[in-house]
Parts: structure tokens; C-alpha cells; sequence
């Protein structure tokens, strides 16, 4: 196979060559968050919590393995060329890394799908999740969260020549655009049946139809939009207050109390030393939000 | 272009020269409406500036280039071990499609008749979502319960397929059953099914293309990834115009190669024993029917 | 079990959509590839010519390839549809590739004689075609037409997994509502299975009725 594989590959290169000559180093020019503007967060090296099996296990493995998104601009997004991870979720999880006394080149980032947030966490592929993870009840039932580190709301996403659109309430025979399944989406038809829902797997796809006419509005957290917003923001703005609360979680082993009581002590020292807003500027705050106050954090008793 | 027939067919004769002229000027009005069509095409993809340099620097790239061909990588490897697996799991399945023992034949058909009725995705989600799984196992296994399901039939049609004679033969020399479907069977059926097989093959290719659904890292992940990227202005088009003729062309190379076996197939004096089963149309899901 | 009780609608909407999806596109896939096959047993070089490009491209094509090219291309030349006739024009074309070769291979089993004969009694182009030889290929082409309806049926699936108004795509709103994901997915599987054996049991109909006694 290896050798089919091969020739694959070398044709492939042939054609990508032919088309625009091969191989200009580096990878294209992006817009989001640089890496020289981001906050550097303070190892702490004699950091010990021999308690969690999740810590002494990733300690002993010598990495750290973070589960993230890769398709939210300014939260949690992968350059499709270079493979790094940037956003604000990212963020977090570097700080959190660097509480737990793990230096920023030991952090594996790892892009895992919504719907398998919680079976990587049971199996141990990832040692936390930070990825627009919305804390609930149901999902308690699964999994720890620490936090609530963000407390985001679903908002509405629209071209910036669209002035019908204000909230949700304009949305009576309007398209709108939100991921198949979710709780946005359901929350749309439920509260707000005259507007016209269409559903796709990704809300990268809704944003494409949103620029090509096919929809009037994509809706879902607005901190999801708001990055989106961010990357065109001639073509598409954020509109409206936001009409639900999604406080946003890091998504930690179910049994592991002690993990989420260190990544809540991390979280409340980060946002009193100022890390937090910091980290909030260097990433969703290009968007031009000013950095809001952190939710406080919900020590919820463990059973 | 109006030497039409090359061989006889029901449906005409061979043209007279008035019958010719006709043809040609057909010939000239439908390529001209071709052309326009692709004319129009060609102004479309100008007029909605889908050649604009922002859309196509990114593949000039090493960054790109290289995601492209891990994905591309990664769509190999899984057609690998689904070719293979599903080779062997088609293997097990006729053979105890064949078996003497009733529950045996009836447990393998059951199975090979539920994988053919199932659509492949619904079990590569099933076994991705509900079993989870990671996504190349899920795409890998779903592939070759599938393919495997298909070419069980594939080889027992083609066992079945050898003439009757060679095997009261074999058995009159007093092989036993074994002996007979691996020595005198077996060799017969899989030179006669191989453009079958490799026709199933370039199914199992195409369908690698679904593990971007269940987040497979595989070649059209890599195209998407690089489509929906609000920085590089959003090139679809480009993508689609770079990843698909690779895709085609790999498919293509493997049908054709199916045809060139099956061509090479029909001259060779060994195959003879065996009534060559034709490939079904489609080959996609050949004959409940029957 | 109560999954499919406490959600009859949801699955209803899922079943019918694939149904929907199913009869459209095959409308859609039995007219193009009728016009394909003709294409390709015209005598017009040209026309033979799109009939083969057509075909080889489409067969080598990946379904899922496509729906992300229809789905995401079309609507950049600015047309504005819903998914829905997306996904019709997607899984239509593709199939009419399939479709094409079963008409033309049938098309092929008339033996060249029967033509002859037909034009030996004076009988136009268009006679022979309707009088002698489809009437004969028809009875060939019942099975693989259905077999490959009923892939097509089961490709339907893909629509689900890019959207939700198809059966598969059902799982996800059931999966965020907290169902058991294992019966989600076995109602899922009866739903396709009443679909591929309604077609099946369909085209068995057509074949008693017509098909050649072998």
C-alpha cells in the first residue's frame, strides 16, 4: 500500500504544483488571534495533585492532552495549514495547564466532536475539554465541569446590510440557519415557530449560507458568532440581546473532584490576577467586545 | 465524428451518406450547445470571481499542500484496511454461505442479507456514535461490514458459477470438500469475479469520503477545512476544482484496471470453466432482487 | 423501546423525508438517465461523447463529494434553493449515471437481429426503438433499476448526516434530548429497512408481471 501511496501522493503534489507552482514556506497569512500578542501565564512548577489520577497520569505520560473545538473562530480554531489551536477557550486551557505546573510545549491539543465530548472524557483521550461546553444538568450526569468560566447566550448572526432582524422575534418567515440537533435549534422551534429552521451539521456551513443568501440568520451562542463576526465583519454582525444563558464549562472526568477543584482555585486565581481579562482581549476581544466579568464559579458538591 | 457505428447495434443501420450529412450537422449543433453551456459555466466562475488570487494562494502553501496529502494519506489508509478487511470478512461469510451445516448458512445469510439492506452510514454512525468508536475503526468497520456483506455474494455467485463438472470431478478423485472449493473451485471463481471485486473496491474507495461526516480526518475534511476558512476568502470553488478530479481520477484508475482484468479475463483459456457473472450495473447493491 | 412512542412525529417527519427524498430523486435519476442511455446509444458522435463523460464522471464520483459540491457550490453562482432540491439534484444526478448503464446494458441484450427485422418491414427509427427493441429491454432492465433505487434509497442517508430532515438525521435531536442512542439507531434501521423492502417487493411485482422468463 505504501507504495500506491506513494505515487498518490506525488501525483497530487504534481497537480497542486502545475496549479500554482509548489511550496512557498509557511502557511497563508490569518486573521485572529497572534502568537506574539498572547498572554504568557506563569508555570507553576511545584504544582502537586497526587489525588486526581487524571494529573499523575497525564504527570507520568509527561503531556497534557486537551480536547477543543477546531472550527470557532476567536474561541477554539485550528489553522488548517499550521495545526496550532488559537482562540479563547485555547486560552484557558493553556492557563489552566499552566496552573496544573505543565510548561505550554507539554499541551496536546486534540479537535473532538460535540457528540463524543463525553465518551473521550469517560475513556480518558482527553484529560479536559474546553470548547463552548455548555454546563447542564443532563450532562452532569456524564461528566465534572469546573467553571463556569464564560457565561455566553444565543444570539443571532446576520449580514450587516439585514436591518429586519433585531432578535428573535423579527424571525416570522425568516431562514435560519443553526447546527442539527442542538439545543439553539431547538430552542428556535420551540419558542419560535414561524421562523423557518434549517439545520446543517457545522454552523461553518450556516455562516457559508448566510454570505450566499441561502439563510437570513445563523443563531447559536453568541460567543461562537461573535468570532465569526470577527473574521468578515463588513459581511455579517451580531444582533440583539442574548435571549438564553449557556454558561460555559471545562469539561473534566466525572470521578475526578479533586481535578475540578484545582481547575476552579486556577480559574479564580486567574481571574483575580487579571489572566483572565487578558486572555479575553488577546482573543474574542478583537471582535470589539469589551471583556465582561467573569461568572462566578459554581463549586457544585460532588455525589 | 459521424462514423458512427462501430459495430452493429438493433437500433439503426449503418448510415447511407445522406443519413451522414444529418448526422453531422447534429453532431456540429449539439457540440455547439456544449460549448456554450461551458462558456457560460467559465463566465459564471469569472463573473462570481471565484479566480481571484486571495482564493488560490493558499494552495501555494507548504502548509496547505501538506494537510492536503495527510488527508489524502488518511483516505489511502482507510481504503486499506477496508479493502482487506472486507476481503476477508467476504471470504468468512461465503464460505459459511456454502457450509454444510444449516445454522451456520442460515446465521451468514442473515448477516450478509441485514449489512446489504442497511445503508453504509447509518452503520458507520451507529458504530461511531452508539459503540463509540474513533472515527477511522467506525469508518473502517462500517466499510467492511458492508463491502464485505457484498462481496461474500460476489464470491459465492462464483464458486456456484463453476461448472458442475469440475467439481463431480474433484470429488471423484476423492478430495474432500475443503480440498475441492480451495483447490479446484476457489482458483476458478476469483480469476472469473476479480473485476467484480475490484468494481466493489472502487465502492469501497468512494465511500471513504463518508468518514468526513463522522469527522475522519480523511481527504475531504482536509478540502473542507480549508473551504470554510473565513481567511482565505472562502474558496470553495478552488477546492472543489483541486480535490475532485483527485478523487475521480483514483476511482477511475480502479475501474479502469477492473476493465482491463475483466478484458484480459475473457481471453484466458483458464477462466473457462466458469460462466463469468457479470458485474451488476452500479455494483452498488447487486440483486436482492433475485 | 418508548423512543419511538415519545417521538412518533419526530421519526414520522425523518420517514417521510426520506420517502420524499427517495421518490423525487428517483424521478429525477429514471428521466436523466433515460436521456444519458439514449445519449449513448445515439448515433450522433457528440452526443455519444457527453452520454460516456457523464457517466464515467459520475460513477467515479463520490456521493458525499457531490452533496459538498451541490450543497455548497450551486448556491455561490447565486442560486437560492432550499436543501431539500439540493439534495434531490445531488443523489438524482449521481444515480442517473447508475441508471443509465442498467437501461443501456439492457438496450444491449436485444439482439441486433430483432432491429434488422424491424427495419426490413420498413419501420422508422423511432418505431423500432418504441415497438421492438425497449419493449424487450424493459423486461431486462427491471432488476438492476431496482437494485439501483434501492441503493439510492439508502443513499439517501448522507442527506440526513448533513441535515436534518431525513431519518438518520434524526439521531442527533434524539441524542441531545438524552435518548438512548442504541434504540435510537435500531428504529432508524427499521425505517430504511421498510424502505429497501418496499422497493424491493415493488420491483419483485414488476418482474413477475413483465420480466423475462429465465
Amino acid at each position: 500500500m505504501l507504495r500506491t501511496r506513494n505515487i498518490a501522493a506525488v501525483l497530487a503534489c504534481l497537480l497542486i504544483a502545475v496549479l500554482a507552482g509548489c511550496g512557498r514556506e509557511g502557511s497563508p497569512p490569518v486573521k485572529g488571534p497572534k502568537a506574539g500578542e498572547l498572554p504568557q501565564y506563569t508555570v507553576d512548577t511545584a504544582f502537586r495533585l497526587p489525588e486526581s489520577k487524571t494529573w499523575t497520569k497525564a504527570k507520568k505520560r509527561g503531556h497534557l492532552v486537551v480536547g477543543a473545538k477546531e472550527d470557532q473562530p476567536y474561541l477554539g480554531e485550528k489553522d488548517p495549514a499550521t495545526g496550532i489551536y488559537s482562540g479563547f477557550d485555547i486560552e484557558i486551557a493553556r492557563m489552566m495547564a499552566a496552573s496544573l505546573g505543565f510548561e505550554p510545549d507539554t499541551i496536546r491539543f486534540r479537535t473532538i466532536a460535540s457528540a463524543n465530548r463525553e465518551t473521550a472524557l469517560q475513556n480518558g483521550q482527553i484529560d479536559y475539554y474546553v470548547g463552548t461546553y455548555t454546563i447542564n444538568d443532563m450532562r452532569k450526569k456524564l461528566v465534572g465541569f469546573a467553571g463556569p468560566y464564560y457565561l455566553a447566550g444565543q444570539g443571532l448572526l446576520v449580514r450587516t446590510d439585514e436591518n429586519d432582524i433585531k432578535g428573535p422575534q423579527d424571525l416570522a418567515g425568516k431562514t435560519v440557519c443553526s447546527a442539527a440537533g442542538s439545543t439553539p435549534y431547538q430552542r428556535i422551534a420551540a419558542d419560535f415557530p414561524e421562523a423557518d429552521l434549517v439545520a446543517y451539521d457545522t454552523y461553518s456551513i450556516c455562516v457559508d449560507n448566510l454570505l450566499t443568501f441561502q439563510v437570513d440568520a445563523v443563531t447559536t451562542d453568541d460567543a461562537i458568532l461573535l468570532g465569526f463576526a470577527a473574521k468578515a465583519p463588513d459581511e455579517m454582525k451580531v444582533v440583539g440581546k442574548p435571549f438564553s444563558e449557556e454558561p460555559y464549562g471545562i469539561g473534566v472526568p466525572r470521578s475526578d473532584n479533586a481535578l475540578r477543584a484545582a481547575l476552579n482555585d486556577a480559574l479564580e486565581a486567574n481571574e483575580k490576577n487579571g489572566n483572565w481579562k487578558k486572555a479575553f482581549e488577546a482573543t474574542l476581544g478583537l471582535s470589539g467586545v469589551p471583556a465582561p466579568k467573569p461568572p462566578p464559579i459554581d463549586r457544585y458538591p460532588s455525589n | 465524428m459521424t462514423r458512427s457505428t462501430v459495430s452493429a447495434t438493433a437500433l439503426y443501420d449503418i448510415p447511407g451518406p445522406l443519413t451522414r450529412k444529418r448526422h453531422f450537422l447534429y453532431g456540429v449543433l449539439s457540440t455547439a450547445v456544449i460549448l456554450a453551456l461551458l462558456g457560460w459555466l467559465l463566465y459564471l466562475l469569472f463573473d462570481t470571481d471565484q479566480f481571484t488570487s486571495a482564493k488560490w494562494t493558499p494552495f501555494t502553501y507548504k502548509g496547505i499542500q501538506e494537510l492536503l496529502l495527510r488527508g489524502l494519506g488518511n483516505t489511502l489508509k482507510a481504503f486499506a484496511y477496508a479493502a482487506v478487511l472486507s476481503l476477508v470478512l467476504g471470504a468468512v461469510l461465503a464460505v459459511g454461505r456454502l457450509s454444510d451445516h444449516k445454522p451456520v448458512r442460515w446465521i451468514s445469510t442473515l448477516l450478509v442479507e441485514f449489512f446489504r439492506a442497511m445503508p453504509v452510514l447509518v452503520m458507520i454512525f451507529f458504530i461511531f456514535v452508539a459503540l463509540k468508536v474513533q472515527p477511522l475503526p467506525a469508518l473502517v468497520a462500517g466499510l467492511t461490514l458492508y463491502n464485505g456483506s457484498v462481496l461474500a455474494e460476489v464470491f459465492r455467485t462464483g464458486i456456484n458459477s463453476v461448472e458442475r463438472g469440475q467439481r463431480e470431478a474433484a470429488y471423484a478423485l476423492g478430495m474432500r470438500k475443503t480440498q475441492v472449493t480451495t483447490h479446484v473451485l476457489a482458483p476458478q471463481a476469483v480469476r472469473a469475479m476479480l473485476p467484480t471485486i475490484i468494481s466493489q473496491l472502487v465502492v469501497a474507495l468512494k465511500d471513504t469520503s463518508l468518514g468526513y461526516l463522522i469527522t475522519y480526518e480523511e481527504f475531504l475534511h482536509a478540502g473542507k477545512l480549508i473551504a470554510s476558512n473565513l481567511d482565505y476568502d472562502l474558496p470553495f470553488i478552488p477546492v472543489v476544482m483541486v480535490i475532485s478530479p483527485i478523487y475521480i481520477g483514483m476511482c477511475m484508475l480502479l475501474s479502469w484496471f477492473a476493465t482491463w482484468v475483466a478484458r484480459r479475463e475473457r481471453r484466458n483459456p483458464k477462466t473457462e470453466g466458469t460462466g463469468v457473472a457479470a458485474a451488476e450495473p452500479g455494483t452498488l447493491l447487486p440483486g436482492r432482487l433475485r | 423501546m418508548d423512543v419511538l412512542t415519545e417521538n412518533w412525529s419526530l421519526y414520522g417527519k425523518g420517514f417521510l423525508g426520506t420517502v420524499e427524498l427517495t421518490v423525487y430523486a428517483s424521478v429525477l435519476a429514471l428521466v436523466l438517465g433515460f436521456v444519458m442511455a439514449s445519449f449513448r446509444v445515439a448515433p450522433v458522435g457528440s452526443l455519444r461523447v457527453i452520454g460516456t463523460v457523464w457517466v464515467a464522471v459520475l460513477r467515479n464520483t463520490p456521493l458525499t463529494l457531490l452533496f459538498f459540491a451541490v450543497l455548497l457550490g450551486l448556491p455561490r453562482f447565486g442560486l437560492i434553493l432550499p436543501f431539500q432540491v439540493f439534495a434531490v439534484l445531488a443523489l438524482g444526478c449521481y444515480t442517473s449515471a447508475f441508471i443509465c448503464e442498467a437501461l443501456r446494458s439492457g438496450i444491449n441484450t436485444v439482439p441486433t437481429g430483432q432491429g434488422e427485422a424491424a427495419r426490413s418491414l420498413g419501420m422508422s427509427f423511432g418505431q423500432t426503438l418504441n415497438n421492438v427493441v425497449l419493449p424487450q429491454a424493459f423486461r431486462s432492465v427491471i432488476p438492476p433499476v431496482g437494485s439501483t433505487l434501492i441503493a439510492l434509497a439508502k443513499n439517501s442517508a448522507i442527506a440526513g448526516a448533513f441535515s436534518v430532515t431525513e431519518l438518520l438525521g434524526t439521531y442527533k435531536t434524539l441524542n441531545e434530548l438524552g435518548y438512548s442512542i442504541i434504540w435510537s439507531f435500531i428504529w432508524i434501521a427499521v425505517g430504511y429497512l421498510i424502505i429497501t423492502l418496499a422497493i424491493s417487493a415493488l420491483f419483485n411485482v414488476l418482474e413477475k408481471r413483465w420480466g423475462v422468463a429465465r
